[in-house]
């Protein structure tokens, strides 16, 4: 292992060293000065961050990092060559998750405060579990994603299960359950993927597949069967239906900033990975696996909205939200695949589909951490989850009421907020690529979705409170909320220059 | 990237939402919060009447001025321009803006509850009237059309009356409906083969225009998309529906910027989209609009007749007074001759004139309200003793609706009727009977409301205190202003509305 393999891995060392840190420091801090734990696992961010911004300079006009003459020197050759690929994708949601990983640090100040114990555990998880999520964002190697994969989901199941009350262990046993029944069948898939192609490595993989000259879906059974399996493994992290389950139980039981990481940096992360492997690894056989995410999304997308509608809920609520909201995300998977003229349809490449998703992932990023934000601040204070206590709160807490009321416009995709622009392109990107009828239900579902988000607000703002105290908050949490309030209405006000990371990272993903 | 930058425009559109946010985030106190909104307001009033003045109406002047123009999305896939400018069409209509805003702030002097909110919400809402006016490029204009109802929705859920969460929803769904059918028409155009442009300049430009080739929707299809969003927020029958209750119940600012100026939208928004870039769809359709047109000045002044409310009376008109704008857009289908501009030119001054004269009327029934605390018209009479002020602001206004020469309305329904009835003379005789029949409920209603015996229990009543007098003054200068001398406007509509009548005339003749 070359010094240069380091340099190309420094970022996910940084980010699993100040996991390692904050553990130690809590070790090493006294009782009555564990409040400073989230700022130092904040300040410790820097360090992934700084590494990923040198890496994204020195990148400039190459590929990926790993295609110097230092990656292919005979005395020291580079191991990482086939199973990481540092390139403009991977560091797009390095910045992605980084970023939400602050936000969700800095808004579990308080949160963190009234625990008894482990709040060195709690942040230490939660950059492990960042750790895997930058990993998958940048494995290219199926061995490589699966042990990424777990370790982004084995201490998520851990802060799950972290308030230790039964609902939580509950849903930290389902997550962990469900979780590993999804790795399962995904290991299956992987094996035949294996077994056909001979390979673990993506670019391999799509050799292999591009000579398989079968008339079975997917030129193969074994590929057929492994690239499905491999999807519905995927759909579990994705949040998508019909592998939506486990997702209301954990959102309504499982501590709320750790629910907030988990719709935003995790599900990022399962996005980045199926895009990576689905568009360099099978892309041959694009125009079959375009069909089944075209209908996973449908899926999701009217079964969120619909349930949701009826929940009294706010975290169950979000739950429902999420999956629906993973649909809008897939139509843009779907949409990434063209059919090419001719007599032989062959897929071609629509890169508008990947870039709306890698932008749509980043605005709801900020719209869904902005309205988590709150609703920490708001649930530690009046002890509830239920729609019907936000009743007033404007008057309460007139600063969150309008950030979550902002929140929500721009969850149901009002401008001027990010989610707006990103509907758009995504559905603009479905009609490019010639799915009309997805994208007529993508708008009617967003109209639907403007009924249980509008009702919250209708709460908050119009119905009486029920008591005269204000909510406040330590500054943390506040400057967390108005960061992520900020980056919600900037990519609504000014998209170009996510949109330009977005296209940039997707371009490394076509090559 | 910059490509022209003025600023004039920019800073009109968002100076009451950047007062807004220093509103929310700095100024603490009632009295404070109303003295910082009232600056704002009158700072915009100001800013709006110089775009007006400064517009240059002489002949060979650019047809778009005060243009801010730079990449708002830098993308092949979707690309939008932020460009800010006003022609001859949208520069009245922001001076408009600009004056009802000033009202709105003013009449809302006495608002005890949540001031802070409220007055961040109406400042908002001036932003996105302003911005819908001055935007020409359809993506922002879309944003600026939806950044309205929130502001709206809240105005009136929270400090309306009466029925004020089930008229606040149904206006919310009322436009939103029209809204979605609006974006897809928006992003059809955008995606048609070779257009990939949002901007309406050159959009609605003969060379670049929208053809039928490659589209994705066919022309009358768009056409017709665009039509239900601008019809419902106009309204007209039989999309009108949600307007009534929506006035009834706002407090009465908001009912002023409904009425004076979100009415509004929806005129502008057939002129310059469904006129400037369908014209052969105008053609073809025109007579719809005249059929719709003419059903909505009758059936809304007949139901007008019947109200006892006087809020809903006064919405009741404005449905009336709607439909002569869709009369005067219609006028130019004949598909025959030489068009000339005497039609639009009446509808867009009717934009004008009804955002003033509504807006003064719905002042005036406010400051009945809020002494009287009653709306409910047999309750009422005999307040021209105790509020003389209130009681001619009242008769002006309503002599203008009437259409009285030497006021504003009179201008505006004479070019209607003129330019429509050489294309269509029955309809517009029966247009026509429309302003008779609003002589008789306007003369009716104030009749019952101001004279007649005094009312004992009125007898406390004081008239217009300054503040409450001043937003009414500035109207019915700007009413009689306009009366006497139309071509303050009609000159500026016609440099806007000129080059559209020429690429009709083109399209139509070809």
């Amino acid at each position: 292992m070359s010094v240069h393999d380091f340099y190309v891995v420094s970022p996910y060392l940084a980010m699993a060293g100040a996991g390692l840190l904050v553990i130690l420091l809590d070790l090493a801090l006294p009782m009555r000065n564990k409040g400073l734990l989230p700022y130092f696992a904040f300040v410790a961010l820097a360090g992934p961050f700084v590494l990923s911004l040198i890496q994204f300079y020195d990148l400039s006009g190459a590929v990926n990092l790993l295609q110097g003459s230092d990656a292919f020197a005979t005395e020291d050759p580079s191991i990482l060559l086939g199973t990481l690929s540092v390139d403009r994708f991977a560091l797009f949601f390095n910045f992605l998750i980084i970023g939400s990983t602050a936000l969700v640090v800095l808004g579990s100040t308080d949160y963190v405060r009234s625990m008894e114990r482990f709040q060195g555990e709690y942040f230490g998880l939660i950059l492990f579990s960042a750790t895997g999520m930058m990993l998958l964002a940048a494995a290219t190697d199926l061995i490589t994603i699966y042990i990424s994969l777990e370790l982004t989901t084995l201490p998520l199941a851990a802060l799950s299960a972290f308030l230790m009350n039964r609902k939580s262990s509950e849903a930290g046993m389902k997550f962990l359950i469900i979780g590993g029944i999804s790795s399962a069948l995904m290991l299956y898939g992987m094996a035949l993927v294996f077994g056909f192609t001979g390979s673990t490595q993506l670019a391999d993989i799509s050799n292999a597949i591009g000579q398989a000259t079968g008339d079975t879906p997917f030129g193969n059974y074994a590929i057929f069967v492994g690239v499905i399996l491999m999807i519905a493994g995927f759909g579990f992290k994705l949040s998508a239906a019909p592998f939506q389950m486990w997702v209301p139980d954990v959102y309504e039981a499982a501590p709320t900033p750790v629910v907030g990481f988990l719709s935003v940096a995790s599900k990022a992360a399962a996005f980045a990975v199926v895009l990576r492997v689905l568009f360099t690894g099978f892309f041959d056989v694009a125009l079959d696996w375009g069909i089944l995410i075209a209908g996973l999304a449908a899926a999701s997308m009217v079964i969120g909205n619909l349930v949701a509608i009826s929940q009294s809920n706010i975290r169950r609520l979000f739950g429902y939200s999420t999956i629906a909201h993973a649909g809008y995300i897939l139509v843009g998977v779907a949409a990434g695949v063209k059919s090419g003229e001719g007599v032989f349809k062959t897929p071609e490449f629509a890169a508008i589909g990947p870039d709306s998703v890698l932008f749509y992932l980043g605005a709801y990023a900020a719209a869904n951490l902005a309205a988590f934000i709150a609703i920490t601040i708001i649930g530690s204070k009046i002890n509830s989850d239920e729609i019907s206590d936000y009743a007033g709160l404007v008057t309460r807490a007139p600063v969150l009421a309008m950030v979550l009321a902002l929140a929500l416009l721009a969850l149901v995709g009002v401008p001027p907020t990010g989610i707006f622009i990103a509907k758009l392109y995504i559905f603009t990107a479905a009609v490019d690529s010639g799915l009309v009828w997805l994208a007529l239900l993508g708008v009617v579902n967003s109209a639907v979705s403007a009924y249980y988000y509008v009702r919250i607000i209708r709460v908050m703002f119009t119905q009486p409170a029920t008591s005269e105290e204000k909510i406040t908050a330590s500054p943390a949490p506040f400057l967390a909320l108005g960061l992520a309030g900020a980056a919600m209405v900037f990519m609504g006000i000014a998209p170009g220059f996510v949109m330009e990371a977005a296209q940039g990272a997707v371009r490394a993903l076509a090559v | 990237m910059v490509e022209e930058f003025n600023g004039l425009l920019t800073a009109t559109v968002f100076l009451p939402a950047a007062g807004a946010l220093f509103l929310l985030l700095f100024v603490k106190g009632d009295r404070n919060v109303r003295t910082f909104a009232v600056l704002i307001a009158l700072a915009d009033m100001v800013l709006s009447l110089v775009v007006f003045g400064l517009f240059d109406r002489s002949e060979g002047a650019d047809r778009f001025q005060f243009v801010d123009q730079m990449t708002w999305i830098p993308d092949v896939g979707l690309n939008a321009n932020f460009l800010l400018t006003v022609d001859g069409l949208s520069a009245p209509l922001v001076a408009l803006t600009g004056l009802l805003g000033m009202c709105a702030v003013l009449a809302s002097w006495h608002i005890n509850l949540r001031v802070k909110e409220y007055f961040v919400w109406l400042l908002v809402l001036q932003t996105a009237v302003m911005g819908v006016f001055t935007s020409m490029d359809l993506l922002l204009f879309f944003l600026f059309w939806e950044l309205e109802l929130v502001p709206m929705f809240m105005l009136i859920s929270v400090w309306g009356s009466g029925r004020k969460e089930y008229s606040a929803m149904k206006f919310l769904i009322f436009t939103i409906f029209g809204s979605a059918l609006m974006l897809v028409g928006i992003v059809a155009v955008f995606l048609t083969e070779g257009v990939g442009t949002f901007n309406m300049v050159e959009l609605s430009t003969e060379a670049t225009m929208l053809t039928s080739a490659g589209l994705l929707i066919p022309l009358s299809g768009l056409f017709w998309l665009f039509f239900a969003g601008f019809a419902i927020k106009l309204p007209t029958w039989p999309l009108h529906t949600w307007l009534p209750d929506a006035h009834t119940d706002a407090p009465t600012a908001a009912s002023v910027m409904l009425a004076g100026v979100l009415l509004k939208m929806g005129g502008y928004g057939l002129l310059r989209i469904n006129v400037g870039m369908f014209p052969s769809q105008t053609d073809r359709f025109a007579w719809v609009l005249v059929v719709l047109g003419v059903v909505s000045v009758l059936y809304g002044a007949v139901v007008t007749m019947r109200q006892t409310d006087l809020k809903r009376l006064i919405a009741y008109s404005s449905v009336s007074h709607m439909g002569l704008v869709l009369v005067g857009i219609g006028s130019v289908g004949i598909s025959q001759g030489t068009l000339t501009v005497t039609g639009l030119n009446g509808a867009a001054m009717q934009l004008f004139t009804h955002g003033t004269v509504t807006g003064l009327l719905f002042l005036a029934v406010g400051l009945v309200y809020e002494k009287t605390h009653t709306r409910y018209i047999p309750d009422l009479g005999g307040l021209a003793g105790r509020m003389p002020v209130v009681a001619v602001a009242m008769l002006i206004a309503g002599l203008a609706s009437l259409g009285l020469p030497g006021l504003s309305g009179f201008v505006s329904e004479l070019l209607v009727f003129m330019g429509a009835y050489t294309a269509y003379d029955w309809p517009t005789i029966l247009a026509v009977s429309g302003i008779v029949l609003a002589a008789g409920y306007i003369l009716w209603m104030i009749e019952r409301t101001f004279f007649g015996p005094q009312r004992e229990r009125f007898a406390h009543l004081t008239d217009a205190s300054l503040v409450e007098a001043a937003p009414l003054a500035l109207m019915i200068v700007t009413i009689i202003g306009v009366g006497v001398w139309p071509a303050l406007l009609t000159d500026v509509f016609e440099s806007g509305l000129n080059p559209m009548v020429d690429v009709l005339n083109g399209v139509i003749n070809k």
